[in-house]
This record gives structure tokens, C-alpha cells and sequence, in this order.
């Protein structure tokens, strides 16, 4: 397991090395300096003072220097100041906000396996019956509809007309006031809808994978073997054929995690959930680049961190992997 | 084998139903000054968010111009970014699966690291990075999302290549003296069109998706270019009086995504009913 591990470790170093290159690419796309926003508004910026701001930035420099010395940076969590006035370093912004992604996606992760994996099962299990037709349908409305706009009607349902839940922010404005019990139960109602609309889009294809993946497992000698020695139905799909299922889809939920940050900026930008998908769409849209650099390198990390996760856990559930 | 695929893609009640609305998208599109009904950028600021009627189908917009006449110019911007995007990210990606799968060894390790690692980012994240950077226009658009979505399209081609090169087409083209240029896309790409046709298919499905989605964020099409994402902008902005607003336009997106999606599979149990 440990040289398993070893090696998975090793392979990511230069997943590593390239998501630092095409990160320093995208920043370099930019026609001009991308200190002209910062000077181009401001008539008294001397051309002095914008050389300044260049050397400041390391612009100045040739390029394979500028890619070295913001690794050297990049490698100790130094992403650079923020060109937004509070010139904060961009490495707190993020840091502050990453946690409510976080458990935004891990919430949403959990529910989608907690949804979608009985969906499968049962679809497989009753191949063709009208429980599997209903989900054929509801898988192809899933892969097709548009989150966002689903959260549109939502939260007019639920939000405007039914006024059940909240459709803003992730805590009511007199949460400070409130007893332990009822702050944490209106935490609840404001994550309610972007969990569930953020679960939504994975919901349809782990469970279309869920299914045929049972429908393979179904048809295996094993199968046929527990059923010939004479065990109970219950005990040949849910005992055998589950957990052989089970196992390739911890690869699957590994595969959805670029899926997930990336919607959190659709979500939390909706719902005005101050994470780092809402801080991500700030920074786009005011063109702070140092800010935008950090979060899409902080999301790459985070998508391999997710791999090797799911690859380690699978290694550790199925000793075929490790071996081979 | 052709009788045989059109025989098997009618047979197909979704297919059919997928065809029929991607047909009547583009009618609409090809058609869109005559049948919209009012001009889609007139602005009547008496007629400012009114609901559903006799004259305004769908409602009116927060500057009082009709929400039908917009949603079918934005067909038009739909079916241009999804076709525009998806071929963009077809020539990528059957250009670095062909040469990578052809050539092997050092040339496909490289290009697949690049494809792994290029899969590590968050699609959505990559496209807004490279949006604050480049202005967001309606080419600007198709062109990030064509060319942050030619990774599955490459591995798709890749692994047709591995094995058609080993056939005997390739080995008596390369007898009589065909350069491996010529073998590369007159014998062998040919060939691996099938798979290209139903991922790209499925393709303009995702790409109208995304550009609604940074349409409706308000880093996509730009107003007063109607788009069916930028519709649902002002839906937002007015959801507690206006929901024709947010209902419509995302219909349409469902509508259209969904067609798409079941034109793809039907294509795909029709080229090879053997992947159903």
C-alpha cells in the first residue's frame, strides 16, 4: 500500500509542474501588462511609477525568470497581494472563504451518493419496469437542464411565493441574536437550496453510471453462484452484487470534483454565499488577476487532491489495484 | 450498413423526437426576422415588464421589448456558439488524438500528461480566468470554450487511432508511398468520424449550457445582443414580479440541450448498437 501510495504521490508532481505552467499561461494571455488596469485609470501614473508597479509584479523580467520566481512564491502559499484597495494578500481572501465551499461541495457530494446510488440500484434491480423508466427520464432531463435556471424557479417556489426558505447569503441578518439551536437551523434553511441544486447535476450521472454498473455486476458468474446455492434474492443483490458495484464509483465521485468547485461559482454567485466560487466571480469581473490566478490554481489543486483521494481510497477497498 | 443505421435511428422514437427539435431550432434561427414578431432590441418603455398577453406572448423585458422576439434571435446566438465552440474544440482534439494515437511513445505521453493535466481544472474556472483577461464577446466565447473542451474528443480519437492503425488499409496505404500526413487524415480520421460525430453532437449540447450559464452571470453574450442566458439575468433581477422572465428562456435551454442530447445517443446506439 505504501509504495502504492508512493508512486501516486510521484505521478502527481508533474501534474503539478504543469498546472503551474498553464496557470502562468493564461495570466500571460493578457494583451499588454496586466498592471495597465491598475495605472490606466489613474492620468498622474508617471511612466516611472508604472515601471515601478512592473518591477513590483515582476513583470520586468524575462518570462522564465517571472514563471521561476512566482513558483518560489507559489511554493510557500505566496499568491501575491490583491489589486483590489484593500490590497489584502490573495492567499487569505481565499483561505477565509474556502471553507464554506468546502462543506458546500462535501454536503453536496453526500447527497448525491445518499440519492443517486438507491436510484441506480433500483432502476438496475427492476431493469425495464416503470421505477427504471422514470429515471431514464430523469436522468436525460438531469444532464439537460440548466442548474442555474432551475435555482431561478426555485427560489421564486420556495423563496418568493411559498416563502419557505431564504434565498440569500448563508445566515439571516439577526442570526448573532439567536439561541444556538435556532442559528444553526437557519444555517440549514439557507444551504438547503444550493446544496440540493448543487447536488442536482451530478444526481443523474452517478446513478445512470450506478445502474449499468449493476446491470455488468448482475450478470457475473458469482452472481448466478450465490443465486444457485440457494440465497435469498435480498441477500444476492444487496450483499454481492452491491458491493462489487460500489467500488468504481468512489473513481466516479473523484472524476466530479472539478464539476462540483466549478459550479460553485454559478451557486454561490446566485444565492450570494460568500465563498470562494462567489470570490472567483468578484475577481473576474473587477479583473483582479492575482486573485483569479490563486483560486484557478487552488482549484486544480483541489481537483488532483480529489483524485488521489478517491484513487487511494479504491487501492485501499480493492487490493487488485495496489498489486497491479 | 448505411440502410442499416437509418433504419435503426427512425426506429428510435427519442432520436427522432432529439432530430426534430434541433431541426426546428435551426428553422427558427434561419428564419428568426420573420418570425419574430416585434424587433427584438425596440425598446417601449410603456410597455416595461408586462406579463404574458394577446400581444406580447411572452411577456416584456425590463426595457419593454418582447421576450419572444428576443428568445428567437437568441436561438440564432445559441446555435452559432454551440456549432462555432464544438468545431473549435473537434479540430483540437482530433488533431492532437490522431497524431497522438498515431505516433505513440514520446509524442503520446506529452500530449495525454497535457490532457490530464488540462482536466484537472475546473472547466467553469478556466473559462472565467481566461474572461477576466480577454473581453467577454460572443467570439471571445466560443473560442474559450472551444478550446478549454478538446480533452475528451482527443482521448476519443486517440483510442480509435491505436487500433485502425494496425489494420490493413493503413498498411497497404503506406506501401504504395503514402506520407504519414496523408494516412493520418484521408485513411485513418475518416474512420474514427463516427465517435467524433456523436461526442460533438453532445458537445453543442454542453456548449449552449455554458454559454448560458456566463451569459446569465453576465460574462457571456453582452446586452443588447439577446441571448437566452441574458434574458434570465433580468429574470434574476426581477424574480419577485416578473416570472416569465425566468420561466421561458431556461425552457428553451432544457428544450434545446435535451434534443441535442437524445440526437447524440441516438446517433451513438445507431453507429454501433453494440455500445447500448
Amino acid at each position: 500500500m505504501l509504495s502504492y501510495l508512493g508512486k501516486r504521490l510521484l505521478f502527481m508532481a508533474p501534474m503539478l509542474i504543469g498546472i503551474t505552467i498553464i496557470c502562468f499561461a493564461v495570466m500571460h494571455l493578457a494583451p499588454g501588462s496586466p498592471t495597465d488596469l491598475q495605472t490606466q485609470m489613474n492620468p498622474r501614473a508617471s511612466a516611472e511609477a508604472k515601471e515601478r508597479l512592473r518591477a513590483l509584479y515582476d513583470l520586468d523580467k524575462p518570462l522564465p525568470q517571472q514563471y521561476w520566481l512566482w513558483v518560489k512564491k507559489l511554493a510557500v502559499l505566496d499568491l501575491g497581494r490583491s489589486f483590489s484597495p484593500d490590497r489584502r494578500p490573495v492567499s487569505d481572501k481565499i483561505l477565509e472563504r474556502l471553507p464554506i465551499t468546502i462543506t458546500l461541495n462535501v454536503l453536496s457530494l453526500l447527497l448525491i451518493v445518499a440519492i443517486a446510488i438507491p436510484i441506480g440500484v433500483l432502476a438496475a434491480v427492476h431493469q425495464d419496469a416503470w421505477f427504471d423508466r422514470a429515471t431514464s427520464v430523469f436522468v436525460f432531463i438531469g444532464f439537460a437542464m440548466p442548474t442555474f435556471w432551475l435555482a431561478l424557479l426555485l427560489m421564486i417556489l420556495f423563496g418568493i411565493h411559498l416563502g419557505w426558505l431564504p434565498i440569500s447569503g448563508i445566515r439571516s441578518l439577526n442570526a448573532e441574536y439567536m439561541r444556538p439551536a435556532a442559528a444553526f437551523w437557519d444555517l440549514v434553511r439557507h444551504l438547503i437550496l444550493p446544496v440540493l441544486l448543487s447536488a442536482f447535476g451530478g444526481l443523474a450521472g452517478l446513478s445512470r453510471y450506478m445502474r449499468a454498473n449493476m446491470l455488468e455486476v448482475i450478470r457475473q458468474d458469482y452472481i448466478m453462484t450465490a443465486r444457485a446455492k440457494g440465497l435469498s434474492e435480498r441477500t444476492v443483490i444487496y450483499r454481492h452484487a452491491l458491493r462489487n458495484a460500489l467500488l468504481p464509483v468512489i473513481t466516479i465521485l473523484g472524476l466530479s470534483i472539478p464539476g462540483l468547485i466549478g459550479g460553485s461559482v454559478i451557486f454561490e454567485t446566485i444565492f450570494a454565499i460568500p465563498g470562494m466560487g462567489q470570490l472567483f466571480y468578484m475577481s473576474v469581473m473587477a479583473r483582479d488577476y492575482p486573485v483569479v490566478m490563486g483560486i484557478l490554481f487552488i482549484g486544480a489543486v483541489l481537483t488532483l487532491l480529489g483524485n488521489l483521494i478517491a484513487d487511494v481510497s479504491y487501492a485501499l477497498a480493492d487490493p487488485r489495484i495496489r498489486v497491479s | 450498413m448505411r440502410s442499416d443505421f437509418w433504419r435503426r435511428f427512425l426506429e428510435n422514437r427519442m432520436a427522432v423526437a432529439g432530430s426534430v427539435v434541433v431541426l426546428a431550432l435551426f428553422v427558427v434561427s434561419l428564419f428568426a426576422p420573420w418570425l419574430a414578431p416585434y424587433d427584438p432590441s425596440a425598446i417601449d418603455l410603456e410597455k416595461v415588464l408586462m406579463p404574458p398577453s394577446g400581444d406580447h406572448w411572452l411577456g416584456t423585458d425590463p426595457l419593454g421589448r418582447d421576450v419572444l422576439s428576443r428568445m428567437i434571435w437568441g436561438a440564432r446566438i445559441s446555435l452559432k456558439v454551440g456549432f462555432v465552440a464544438t468545431g473549435i474544440a473537434i479540430l483540437i482534439g482530433a488533431v492532437l488524438g490522431a497524431v497522438a494515437g498515431y505516433y505513440g511513445g514520446w509524442t503520446d505521453a506529452v500530449i495525454m500528461r497535457f490532457v490530464d493535466i488540462m482536466l484537472c481544472f475546473p472547466a467553469f474556472f478556466l473559462i472565467l480566468a481566461v474572461i477576466a483577461i480577454l473581453e467577454p464577446s460572443i467570439w471571445n466565447i466560443m473560442l474559450i470554450i472551444g478550446v478549454t473542451g478538446w480533452m475528451g474528443i482527443t482521448r476519443l480519437v486517440r483510442a480509435d487511432f491505436i487500433s485502425l492503425k494496425e489494420r490493413d488499409f493503413v498498411l497497404a496505404a503506406r506501401v504504395i508511398g503514402a506520407s504519414d500526413l496523408r494516412i493520418i487524415f484521408v485513411h485513418i480520421l475518416p474512420n474514427a468520424m463516427a465517435s467524433v460525430l456523436v461526442t460533438a453532437t453532445l458537445g453543442v449540447a454542453g456548449a449552449i449550457l455554458t454559454e448560458s450559464a456566463l451569459s446569465f452571470l453576465g460574462i457571456g453574450v453582452q446586452p443588447p445582443t439577446p441571448s437566452w442566458g441574458n434574458i434570465l439575468t433580468a429574470g434574476k433581477d426581477n424574480i419577485d414580479i416578473a416570472w416569465w422572465l425566468s420561466l421561458y428562456p431556461g425552457l428553451a435551454i432544457l428544450v434545446t440541450v435535451l434534443g441535442y442530447n437524445l440526437l447524440g445517443e441516438g446517433l451513438r446506439d445507431a453507429l454501433d448498437p453494440r455500445l447500448r
